[in-house]
């Protein structure tokens, strides 16, 4: 009875907290029909808004799961001074609100920031422009590889690197053929959550991009800004697509934890 | 900070690439995370004391911090709760559609803050799904202290699920037979067995729960209707001072929210720490 009870609860609470609200930004994106639907998507501002979140995450992807090796390597292979430290920094972002990191980024590389005077001397825009989004996306996605990778790493040990290294091969050698195959599903897990992340970071971007309609504006700054404009049905088009990035997210993430659990 | 060659990094370890792991973790982490954050602190001791505690207790800031943890504080309550109900239910039963409310638990994660924050401040308003049958009742959700803790709660809904699941199937069944063997029924059995055992990690989750909730600002931006004093959140009110030029105003505001962010930090692995070193001595 409790069971039947408990189970129950579980259905309608998860229906009415989650996924009326997951099915309800298609039946708005459709409410005006599929042509109009379309009509949304090709947009200048939303396709521009598309283009713009794809490069970000094609930037900030790749330089993350760098970032991730590097540290889980360190991190797992050998103990320093400074260890817990480098830990503690690595995990700070993910309890740091998004905004906050946005003001961060503001009062260090803005016009009366701490280096604005001398990267205005350079000519070197950062902020209110693409190296901006780039660099406050990665401040937000700094733990999500090493997360995945380094626990991994670390109950592996180091003894078939250490093997391999006896043999003879070289630091690149033994990490290509030794260590990639055992951690490349969590790799490729850190990757998906990182690319869910930098798609749809909302605060720190809005606070360092400037909104620039067709020029700094990513997908999440165009449904807020379309949502402001009262183009309802226009924000819940755009808002689709980050939805559907969204659910091959989630698809990926139980075809990989599925795969990791075998090995 | 270049990488060494070979032979040296030999003769540190048997390894190789410290030097250039070290090199590249400390000069990522010192452009993108330290520096940045240095740059706030300074700001915060540039400002002052005086000038500081002016900013922090004017009555729009302190208005602004009241709904805002308020505001957390009811989400996570209802985070816990719910939480605790959908790990019991996921790991203590079988039963058609499992694994689907299992993949669901992680929406709110994979979801942008500003399309939960759209949807819910259109299925919430007075023509959408839910809104049409709330305010006829009286019950205004948008615009209001609820339309933020909906928000808050959305976002933050997988922390608690997600730390107490594991814990809980780790727990060894046994207990709790002998407890039934011992004439303990249902809910004695969870208070006084289950619950303790993960308490900590429920507890974990509750506080990271809390920590994301009071730093949201995507979700909550849509659905708030942002009124000074009445729906006006601290990480909004932050990004008000920044628009009007008033960094000293954003950077006073933002300390105050990564110090509560760090305290609460803190408090976690504490909660985490004393349940490791509790775990060990039960094993």
């Amino acid at each position: 009875m409790t069971r039947v009870l408990l189970i129950g609860a579980a259905f309608v609470l998860t229906a009415v907290l989650v996924v009326v609200p997951l099915v309800y930004i298609f039946v708005q994106a459709l409410s005006a029909g599929w042509g109009a639907y379309v009509a949304n998507i090709l947009d200048p501002g939303t396709l521009h808004a598309i283009w713009l979140t794809t490069l970000v995450a094609v930037i900030v992807v790749p330089v993350t799961v760098a970032f991730g090796i590097a540290a889980a390597w360190l991190l797992s292979k050998f103990t320093f001074p400074g260890r817990g430290l480098l830990i503690t920094l690595i995990e700070l972002p993910f309890s740091i609100s998004p905004i906050i990191a946005g003001i961060c980024y503001l009062l260090l590389y803005g016009r009366q920031g701490y280096l604005g005077g001398w990267l205005a001397q350079n000519d070197i825009t950062i902020l209110f422009a693409l190296p901006g989004i780039v660099m406050v996306t990665m401040f937000v996605t700094t733990p999500f590889v090493v997360r995945e990778v380094l626990p991994l790493m670390q109950a592996q040990g180091s003894d078939q690197e250490q093997a391999a290294v006896t043999l003879g091969a070289g630091g690149w050698q033994v990490f290509r053929r030794v260590t990639l195959p055992n951690i490349r599903w969590a790799l490729l897990y850190g990757a998906v959550l990182t690319t869910a992340r930098a798609v749809g970071e909302f605060g720190g971007v809005a606070v360092v991009s400037g909104s620039i309609r067709g020029k700094t504006n990513t997908l999440p700054l165009q449904v807020e800004l379309l949502f402001n404009d009262l183009n309802v049905v226009g924000a819940f088009a755009a808002a689709t697509v980050l939805t559907l990035i969204a659910l091959v997210v989630l698809v990926a993430k139980t075809v990989l934890e599925r795969r990791a659990g075998r090995h | 900070m270049s990488p060494a060659s070979a032979p040296a990094v030999r003769a540190r370890a048997v390894l190789p690439g410290f030097r250039l792991t070290l090199g590249t973790t400390v000069l990522y982490l010192s452009i993108i995370v330290l520096i940045p954050i240095i740059a706030l602190v300074l700001t915060g001791a540039g400002i002052g004391p005086g000038r500081l505690w002016a900013i922090i207790t004017a009555p729009r800031t302190l208005a602004s911090l009241r709904i805002t943890i308020t505001a957390a504080a009811i989400a996570t309550v209802i985070n816990a709760v719910y939480g605790l109900l959908m790990a019991w239910v996921l790991v203590r039963y079988r039963f058609p559609g499992r694994r689907l409310l299992d993949a669901l638990m992680d929406i709110p994660f994979a979801l942008p803050t500003a399309v939960a924050g759209l949807s819910l401040t259109a299925l919430y308003s007075a023509n959408g799904w839910f809104g049409a049958v709330l305010e006829p009742l009286g019950l205004q959700i948008v615009y209001t202290l609820g339309g933020i803790v909906l928000a808050m709660s959305f976002t933050s809904i997988p922390f608690v699920v997600r730390a107490v699941q594991p814990v809980l199937e780790e727990l060894d069944p046994a207990l709790e037979q002998a407890a039934a063997s011992l004439g303990s029924r249902g809910f004695t059995t969870f208070r006084r067995v289950v619950f303790p055992a993960i308490m900590p990690a429920w507890l974990g989750g509750v506080t990271t729960s809390f920590a994301r909730s009071l730093g949201e600002f995507g979700a909550v931006v849509f659905i708030a209707g942002n009124l000074p004093f009445k729906t006006e959140i601290a990480s909004l009110l932050a990004y008000i001072r920044l628009e009007e030029y008033d960094y000293e105003g954003a950077a006073a505001i933002a300390l105050v929210l990564m110090v509560l962010a760090l305290v609460l930090l803190f408090v976690s692995n504490m909660v985490q720490l004393r349940a490791a070193r509790y775990g060990a001595v039960t094993a």
